[in-house]
């Protein structure tokens, strides 16, 4: 019993991650209905760059917040550079550079950083939590962290004139651009918010991982199932979906199919929602009449 | 007095298809100018070319200022507010939420709940169904809420398109009231195209019939209403 209860509860730590960068996927497939295939490896290389930062000697939580800001700009640079001349060009054209970004991320990264595996610390003290060895002190720092982060992008989105402006511009361009909303800026800054929450699941995941240049692949992927789990274009579910995926794949990697067909409970998950329920379990079914 | 908007050979055009064959009018500040023509007729497009929401050939001369080269959301600061065609409703906003975007453009945030308040005066319903997803609102009820919307802006001049499509007679009385009362009250001037026109004409101080994108009439309300084409045309009687 209590190894299935620390099976859940690391779970719902990686859950979170999954959780984060799901979010940061529909963020960018509500503005723009595509899938952004480079989200994992912008996350990535925000990684890198806090890696930097700290081997340089800065201590873990200015690194933290720089790297944020620097995912951010990287996200906006990305999306007035890359993305906004593709803005009208059909949907394979998006996506193949989408793909383009993933592969020069990767290559660069590995580049400048070379394929080793290495080390990233965690924030938070080692040992147990509360006497107890269900958690440890960085699983329970990581669903803290991703929590904080869910917290303020609602307050963001749901109290502010900028989150409005982003949400109505996401919803509606023609109408946004008539009440004045420069709804171009909107999606850069879409992006670059996609790209920080992004930064932020790549560090609380490279301690658990190790920091290589394929380390988000895999999460990508399970990102990916928690986001068409919770319905692609609902930030909640996708945030439920995180969770859920996490725990999921947890539980059956340890008690049932063992750690290596881990990454195939995402897959299943991704086949499975798409055969069954493609609108995901909080989605919108949307009809078409033609 | 020199005009507050100005129009001159404007051409638009979506694609190749070219709905606009050099259009030209005027309107006065502090007036209501209508815009008539039949279905096709480019009513709906000279809105629309005005907010550059198509490309466009020509001059528009607002405040004497040309603004035929400006992006749209740049010529909806100089205060110019469109309540476009089919309402353009934030369905997944709150009705709350879709008047506070009104005021996005404005220049700091100063006045905007005085302003929410009066809305919800000139409609209680909007009052009522504040907190309401938007999308779930009658079609009155929309018309309304993109009305107020454009007001938010506090603009100069209001582009209306078919503000009495598809709405009940009762609220059409009720809503084109609340026009003229803006109109009069806050100097809004409006230029209002419309199927209507009977109410249209009622409204308004100024008209230009508009065929097949180009004006070929115009004069006060009056005179339009007067005139014999307009009247076996376009009033039916």
């Amino acid at each position: 019993m209590e190894a299935l209860l620390h099976q859940v509860l690391a779970g719902l730590a990686t859950g979170g991650i999954y959780a984060s960068l799901a979010l940061a996927l529909v963020m960018i497939y509500q503005a723009t209905h595509l899938v952004n295939f480079a989200q994992g490896e912008l996350a990535m290389f925000a990684t890198y760059f806090a890696w930097t930062l700290i081997n340089a000697g800065v201590p873990y939580w200015p690194a933290f917040f720089a790297t944020v800001a620097f995912a951010f700009v990287l996200g906006v640079v990305i999306e007035r550079v890359v993305i906004r001349p593709v803005e009208n060009a059909p949907v394979l054209a998006v996506v193949v550079v989408f793909i383009a970004l993933l592969v020069i991320l990767n290559s660069v990264a590995g580049w400048i950083y070379s394929y080793t595996i290495k080390t990233f610390p965690s924030p938070f003290p080692t040992g147990g939590v509360f006497g107890t060895k269900l958690l440890s002190p960085h699983e329970l720092g990581a669903i803290g962290v991703t929590l904080v982060v869910l917290v303020l992008l609602y307050l963001f989105f749901r109290f502010t004139p900028l989150g409005l402006a982003m949400r109505a511009a996401a919803q509606n361009p023609d109408s946004a651009r008539l009440v004045g909303i420069r709804v171009g800026w909107m999606l850069a800054l879409g992006w670059g918010l996609a790209a920080a929450i992004g930064a932020v699941a790549g560090m609380m995941v490279a301690p658990i991982v190790f920091l290589d240049p394929n380390m988000m692949g895999g999460i990508l992927l399970y990102a990916f199932a928690a986001a068409l789990v919770g319905g692609v274009d609902n930030p909640w579910g996708a945030v439920l979906g995180g969770f859920m995926v996490g725990v999921l794949e947890n539980v059956l990697g340890a008690f049932v199919i063992g750690n290596e067909l881990k990454l195939a409970v995402a897959l299943t998950l991704i086949i499975g929602v798409l055969v069954v329920k493609p609108s995901g379990f909080f989605g919108k079914v949307f009809v078409t009449r033609v | 007095m020199a005009a507050l908007l100005e129009v001159s050979n404007l051409h638009a055009a979506y694609g190749l298809t070219r709905v606009l064959h050099g259009i030209s009018f005027a309107m006065q500040e502090g007036t209501i100018t209508t815009l008539l023509g039949a279905n096709g007729a480019g009513k709906t497009t000279t809105l629309r070319a005005l907010c550059q929401m198509v490309k466009t050939e020509g001059e528009v001369r607002f405040a004497g200022a040309r603004i035929d080269r400006r992006a749209t959301e740049d010529i909806v600061r100089l205060g110019i507010a469109h309540v476009p065609d089919g309402r353009g409703t934030f369905v997944n906003l709150t009705t709350e939420e879709n008047l506070r975007l009104g005021a996005y453009a404005r220049k700091g945030r100063a006045g905007v709940d005085d302003d929410l308040e009066r809305m919800y005066d000139y409609f209680p319903r909007l009052k009522e169904r504040r907190a309401q997803q938007a999308g779930t609102l009658s079609g009155g009820e929309q018309q309304m809420l993109a009305v107020s919307r454009a007001l938010m802006l506090r603009p100069t001049l209001m582009l209306l398109d078919e503000p009495s499509f598809g709405l009940a007679p009762l609220i059409v009385k009720e809503l084109f009231g609340i026009l003229r009362t803006v109109n009069a009250k806050e100097k809004v001037s409006m230029l209002v195209v419309e199927q209507n026109a009977a109410m249209a004409l009622e409204l308004a101080d100024h008209a230009y019939l508009i065929e097949t994108g180009r004006v070929v009439l115009s004069g006060t309300a009056d005179d339009i209403r007067r005139n014999d084409n307009v009247r076996r045309s376009y009033l039916g009687y």
